[in-house]
């Protein structure tokens, strides 16, 4: 099952794509990289998830599987002679999972809010504050899961790692467009020095572009985020 | 070491009966601890300070929460009775298929609850389309989970059991038998189990409950309607 055909539709702007490209790398797993555009999403991303229609659909087979947090344990479970990329232990599995959707839960969801307040400092404000009390809940939840070393999973990224670090260049360009510096030393060291590592991990190096990069695709998003609906 | 299980929990909680059901089908021993959420125990705070919710298993002095990560780790715990696939995509599937009845399927059954005209039609056409991925879903099965209840069929269990309480409620039928023949049969099979029949909350009080869930809303509509009406007079 292993050897059939791998490819990801995604793009290095999205933080769950990237996730998807790590857990590869993590693997050594060879795939087929289709950028999608999505401000103008593509026919086969609508026809390969059609329920949510966004990125990343990991379609192996010819079979697509969407979700990034869906995707990622798919991949541990289908190559698992890899290294793995969730504990072993189910309780420390359960844990990892329950940080990962609490991630996607609070920390996405305010990272937009900062980006859509732009100059209203008022607003700017309260989501800052929203992202630094998320923060200091996974500084807490670093310190059981790492257990003192240096990723959440232990030795090497994990799971948890993943989840969050691959929301590490939305956190660089929201300080580039805000001002704004989410993970700083003095209020969540920890999670501070896990940045830096886990920017540095040989599997997450070309999955995460400059800044720069990412900063015209950002000003797009962000002029359509405050753009009034209707 | 004995197992020590405890769940916390509420007479209600759909949530929390996902977890009711596996430990039953799994056949395990646990001490319920019934929760009033207008008055939440120190121990749940302490267990789940991060949401403050019910359901938490705690195994052995450790606490999981979140129901869908609960039955996972139930599974994995315990191999007899298996609630997943083995196969790694089919597990996908009911992990993706999970979550889209909580951030989907069952917001949309909720809106057509608490809404009413105009509102409460194009409410009804959204519930529909989500339920027709379910229908879809069944297609060659008696459970989702293939000849057996599993994961997915726990996942979307509180449908079986409270989608005909609010219907009774709003007097309008969201699974029809003639659009959705292999739901409704789904809702009866799953319903008519003998492990997850025993577990159910009892009838007259769910409907007390949810009569009761739905006044603000209609109360809110009412003093709209009054307000509009006194408009142009």
């Amino acid at each position: 099952m292993g050897s059939e055909e791998v490819k990801v539709i995604g793009s290095c702007v999205s933080p769950f794509a990237a996730r998807t490209m790590i857990a590869f790398n993590i693997k050594c797993i060879e795939y087929e990289l289709i950028e999608e555009n999505i401000l103008n999403k593509s026919d086969l991303l609508l026809k390969s998830n059609p329920i949510y229609k966004k990125i990343p659909v990991l379609i192996h087979g010819q079979r697509p599987i969407c979700e990034s947090l869906v995707i990622l344990q798919y991949i541990d479970e289908v190559w698992a002679s890899g290294p793995p990329i969730l504990p072993s232990d189910p309780y420390d599995r359960a844990i990892a999972r329950f940080w990962a959707a609490y991630i996607d839960d609070k920390f996405f969801a305010v990272q937009v809010a900062i980006l859509k307040a732009g100059g209203e400092e008022g607003q700017k404000a309260a989501a800052v504050e929203k992202a630094t009390q998320v923060l200091v809940v996974l500084e807490d939840a670093f310190t059981k899961c790492s257990k003192g070393r240096k990723f959440f999973g232990g030795d090497r990224i994990g799971y948890l790692d993943i989840a969050l670090g691959s929301f590490l260049l939305w956190v660089r360009v929201i300080h580039k467009m805000c001002g704004v510096s989410l993970i700083y030393e003095c209020k969540t060291p920890k999670l501070f020095q896990w940045a830096q590592h886990f920017s540095a991990d040989a599997a997450v190096q070309d999955v995460l572009p400059e800044t720069d990069k990412l900063l015209e695709f950002a000003q797009v998003f962000v002029a359509k985020l405050r753009k009034p609906s209707g | 070491m004995a197992e020590e299980l405890k769940l916390f929990r509420t007479w209600s909680s759909r949530y929390s009966l996902r977890v009711v059901n596996a430990l039953k089908i799994k056949g395990l021993e646990y001490e319920t601890i019934l929760e009033d959420l207008q008055n939440k125990s120190a121990s749940l705070l302490e267990y789940n300070p991060t949401h403050k919710k019910v359901p938490v298993l705690v195994h052995n002095g450790k606490p999981i929460c979140e129901s869908l990560l609960i039955l996972e780790y139930i599974d994995e715990t315990w191999k007899q009775h298996p609630l997943l696939p083995q196969d790694p995509y089919l597990k996908a599937m009911a992990r993706f298929w999970a979550k889209f009845g909580d951030d989907k399927v069952l917001p949309s059954i909720w809106s057509v609850f608490i809404s009413q005209g105009q509102e409460q039609e194009e409410a009804i056409a959204l519930a529909a389309g989500n339920l027709k991925f379910l229908e879809e879903l069944l297609k060659g099965k008696k459970f989702f989970g293939g000849e057996t209840i599993g994961y997915l069929d726990l996942a979307f269990g509180w449908m079986a059991n409270l989608i005909s309480i609010l219907e009774e409620i709003v007097d309008l039928k969201l699974v029809d038998r003639k659009i959705f023949p292999l739901l409704s049969e789904w809702m009866n099979s799953f319903s008519d189990d003998p492990v997850i029949k025993e577990c159910w909350p009892p009838r007259n009080k769910m409907v007390e409950k949810f009569k009761a869930m739905r006044e603000p809303y209609l109360k809110e509509l009412h003093e709209t309607e009054v307000m509009q009406f006194s408009l142009s007079s």
